[in-house]
């Protein structure tokens, strides 16, 4: 370990290369940075929320490499070389929802909108799984994303909607 | 043909893109120029006092700017008033950092301020904290023991009505009793955001604050008074909340600290509680009641006894409406209702989610269901028989009461006339299916508010006041309430709330806010609208020019004469024949004191549950819940049955899931995260029907709102418990009702 010169010095940054939302990006990272506090704090994309940073609620939900995962749970350093999703990348550049963005507002599948971004890539993410082929299944793989408004059967609505119509993949 | 209008139109969200992209900003989301980071450290014992605060090692951490103590802190205010919220209850608020007492586990003892949040965290786990506990007491079923009726009553809560009749002396004549003792756990709100402050330092003494509250007029006023700053020099914005059913009714520690800091340092500060921290202030207190009904053998009932003691603090004398509805819900000669307080080393309690109601009606509605069974009378039967057709509690008649028909509707969309009677006499596989049902209730109120309309010569309209939307579709309801009163397309109108310089408006909750908020809306529209007409009429060759506001219609951008409606002229036209660029007017629409004083008014529900429970497992599933309402009108079916599947949702965590578990040696909480405390998933919620019953009601708001946040939540816990009755044959009668009371032996019966 080599030590500091002096106390304030910056602690050892690890420099990783992320693709978020597309953009490749060159970030100095200290280690122990959740992916989280990364989206939010330092890149300003506050449209992943923070509900418990425990990995329990699950407004925390991104798409890394397409998976969903707690970004809660994953420290930034070790996604070097991946590609990050988030609530803000899922339109269109023109503007265009994607169909699960739409859907959830067609079925008003939120209510205060805090777990919703979420929820969202969540259900893409289950689409991509495919693993979900009728509404107790959505449920059961939906069930890591809370919702203390409870609009569960929105969401689920919402999903099955997308389902129906062979909505567009994820990005 | 008049286009159909927006109220009353299932409508979507019209900040639902905000939601669904991620540029809705909630409170720890905005950005401002050099932002410290406060974390908060919180307390380890529930009573005593701290003999020292060691802060040497975390002020050493490269990165932290100050640690705030009770040693340290700013001066604030001296006297308790100053300390007071707009709708604290009677007592000493708690305020923190103020001396070394400990009032409760859990309670802020200081706040590390730093560069970064993951800095001001890690400091904050360095500070060292040495206390000496004095003895505490936490368990409710102890300390009910020195239970008393609150001295001073809390403002807007009514206590219990005096006794009407002989209770005691109906009760012990009473062919039918059943007396029994009901409790319901704590619970906490757990928004699914944390509760946030955002400090902005403006620069010239002036901060704008974003804060998790439900009303920022509350948090400005609290700012204000509390560190001695003018109202001009505080502005409050929350534009989103990310839920918060009553625990950002009041403003809580986080918003003080975060204004402390940013004052002493003068720059700007966020401090984001943890979720382990969103259990150190405001539940819902635990409560217990104990129910006696006395009925003839037709069940008519002849006798009502409920009595209720609720946990609070030692600081403050929280109260709600828990008996209350058992005196109205019913005709009864009959009753005699009590309520008291029992003081634990516990934060004072909050309102969550129909404070009260759910709790008080889980009770009655239990006991209900006990005396059907007893009496051998279908349940639904036994509440039409009891039908009360005026408010026994006030001897008053209701603005509208269209229970009957929700017992009507909700039952044959459930089926219900299919059950059969006894219990664990329905089954499918390895499933006993059971099927309760309830009533629920809650008070219909509106709240004197201010609006203000602005129409501008670009054909937009912008409707603004200060209350907030956490969740529950306001933005939406007041776009279409507006849209409508000028024939505009809701595209055409910009709803501003969540803002302490837009028009006073109370703190978002008691369901009252549609109805307050849309009356408030629609006068200003109004006004503007007579402003406009003033115009349009003065236009040179005016269609309208004998015409009165009364023979008009706002159709599609245009003011045309309602007989006849291809005669008009539009809206943009009239504003520049009058040479208004802009008009503007401010409303303030108040309830009816004439109204209020002559009636009652409340919404009502019938709640109808099917169970399904695995007997060997003991697994229990909610398969279905039918929900008929009457609310009055409803101004958008589709954020209206959300709300109402949010409660019923709630209802089903009361019932089967939440609760806060103490250890009483420590007088903690120790399920102080969302894996221990259980709230629904998406797993645990089957077919959620809500049913609107047509109900006309004039009196109750200007626009014939009653409300719906709370209706939802009433009464569905005693739907389900009863209906885990029927499938099993077991009364549980404490919630939740968690698999190991249905696996229990039947334990003794708790009579008094």
């Amino acid at each position: 370990m080599p030590t500091q010169a002096t106390p304030q010095a910056e602690p050892d940054r690890v420099t990783i290369t992320l693709t978020v939302n597309g953009k490749p990006r060159s970030l100095a990272l200290e280690p122990w940075t959740t992916l989280l506090d990364l989206l939010r704090e330092e890149l300003g994309l506050t449209g992943t929320k923070k509900g418990c940073d425990h990995g329990q609620c699950g407004a925390c939900t991104v798409l890394l490499d397409g998976r969903r995962v707690n970004s809660c749970l994953a420290l930034a350093v070790m996604q070097d070389g991946a590609s990050v999703t988030t609530i803000e990348g899922l339109a269109a550049a023109d503007g265009t929802l994607h169909p699960m963005q739409t859907a959830f507002i067609e079925q008003d599948a939120f209510q205060c909108g805090y777990c919703t971004p979420g929820q969202i890539c969540s259900a893409i993410a289950l689409l991509e799984e495919d693993h979900a082929q009728n509404p107790d299944e959505i449920r059961e793989l939906m069930s890591g994303n809370i919702c203390r408004c409870g609009a569960y059967p929105n969401i689920v609505a919402a999903i099955e909607q997308v389902m129906a119509s062979g909505g567009e993949p994820a990005p | 043909m008049l286009k159909e209008p927006h109220v009353g139109a299932p409508r979507s969200r019209v900040d639902g893109r905000a939601k669904v992209t991620g540029e809705a900003k909630y409170a720890a989301e905005f950005p401002a120029p050099g932002l410290a980071h406060g974390h908060v450290v919180s307390g380890a014992i529930a009573r005593g006092r701290i003999t020292g605060i060691d802060t040497t090692a975390a002020c050493a951490v490269p990165g932290v700017l100050e640690v705030f103590t009770h040693e340290n802190r700013p001066r604030t205010a001296w006297f308790d008033y100053k300390h007071r919220d707009e709708v604290a209850p009677p007592g000493s608020p708690f305020r923190p950092l103020y001396d070394e007492t400990i009032l409760y586990s859990g309670q802020p003892v200081a706040l590390v301020v730093a560069e970064d949040s993951g800095t001001a965290r890690h400091a904050a786990s360095l500070v060292r904290v040495e206390y000496e506990a004095g003895a505490h007491e936490t368990d409710l079923l102890r300390a009910r023991e020195d239970a008393y009726v609150p001295p001073k009553r809390r403002s807007g809560i009514s206590p219990p009505p005096k006794p009407r009749g002989d209770a005691v002396a109906a009760l012990a004549e009473a062919p039918l009793r059943v007396e029994a003792e009901y409790r319901i756990a704590t619970e906490h709100h757990n928004p699914m955001e944390m509760h946030a402050t955002t400090v902005v330092w403006e620069g010239g003494g002036k901060l704008t604050v974003h804060d998790k509250i439900q009303g920022v007029l509350n948090s400005q006023g609290y700012i204000c008074n509390v560190f001695g700053l003018s109202k001009e020099d505080v502005r409050v914005v929350s534009p989103f909340v990310g839920g918060a059913f009553g625990s950002g009714l009041r403003p809580q520690y986080q918003l003080f600290l975060a204004v402390m800091a940013a004052l002493a340092l003068k720059r700007s500060v966020r401090v984001v509680l943890t979720r382990d921290q969103m259990f150190t202030f405001s539940h819902r207190p635990e409560t217990i009641n104990q129910v006696a009904l006395g009925a003839a053998a037709d069940g008519m009932l002849r006798a009502i006894r409920h009595d209720a003691i609720g946990a609070t603090s030692r600081f403050e004398d929280h109260q709600e409406v828990v008996v209350n509805w058992s005196g109205l819900l019913y005709h009864c000669d009959n009753v005699e209702l009590g309520y008291k307080l029992a003081q634990l080393d516990i934060h004072t309690p909050a309102d969550m989610r129909a404070p009260g109601a759910p709790l008080g009606v889980f009770a009655l509605e239990s006991a209900m269901d006990e005396l059907a069974d007893k009496a051998g009378i279908d349940p639904l039967e036994l509440r039409l028989k009891n039908y009360a057709e005026t408010d026994e509690n006030e001897g008053k008649p209701y603005t509208s009461k269209e229970l009957r028909a929700a017992y009507r509707l909700g039952a044959e969309r459930f089926g219900w006339s299919r059950r059969s009677a006894a219990p664990r006499s329905m089954r499918e596989g390895r499933e006993l299916v059971g099927w309760g049902l309830a009533s629920g209730v809650w008070e219909a109120q509106m709240q004197q508010t201010s609006a203000r309309a602005v129409l501008t010569a670009d054909g937009r309209l912008e409707v603004a006041t200060a209350t907030a939307d956490i969740g529950t579709g306001t933005y939406t309801i007041l776009a279409q309430i507006a849209a409508d009163a000028f024939g505009l397309p809701m595209e055409s109108v910009t709803v501003r709330i969540g803002d302490s310089s837009l028009p006073k408006s109370p703190i978002e909750g008691g369901s009252w806010t549609a109805a307050s908020a849309g009356s408030a809306v629609q006068a200003a529209c109004h006004a503007v609208r007579e402003t406009l007409f003033r115009h349009a009429r003065g236009a040179e060759g005016s269609p309208l020019g004998n015409a009165d506001l009364d023979h008009v219609a706002f159709v599609d951008g245009r003011i045309v004469l309602a007989a006849d409606p291809d005669r008009g002229i539009g809206l943009i036209e009239a504003m520049r024949a009058g040479g208004a660029e802009r008009i503007e007017h401010e409303q303030t629409a108040s309830p009816d004191k004439a109204n209020q004083k002559r009636y009652s008014s409340y919404t009502h529900s019938a709640i109808f549950a099917e169970v399904r429970v695995d007997e060997e497992l003991g697994v229990l599933r909610v398969t279905c819940i039918v929900t008929a309402v009457a609310a009055g009108k409803i101004l958008n079916p589709k954020t209206a049955r959300s709300q109402v599947i949010g409660g019923v949702v709630w209802g089903m965590g009361m019932a089967l899931e939440e609760e806060t578990l103490a250890d009483h040696r420590l007088g903690r909480f120790m399920n102080h995260n969302l894996a221990e405390y259980h709230v629904p998933v998406n797993a645990d919620v089957h077919d959620i029907d809500v049913i609107f019953v047509e109900e006309q009601d004039s009196r109750t708001s200007p626009i014939g709102v009653k409300g719906l946040g709370e209706i939802g939540i009433v009464g569905t816990a005693a739907a389900i418990a009863n209906a885990i009755h029927h499938a099993t044959g077991k009364r549980i009668r404490d919630l939740p009702i968690t698999l190991d009371k249905l696996l229990e032996r039947p334990p003794a019966e708790r009579a008094r």
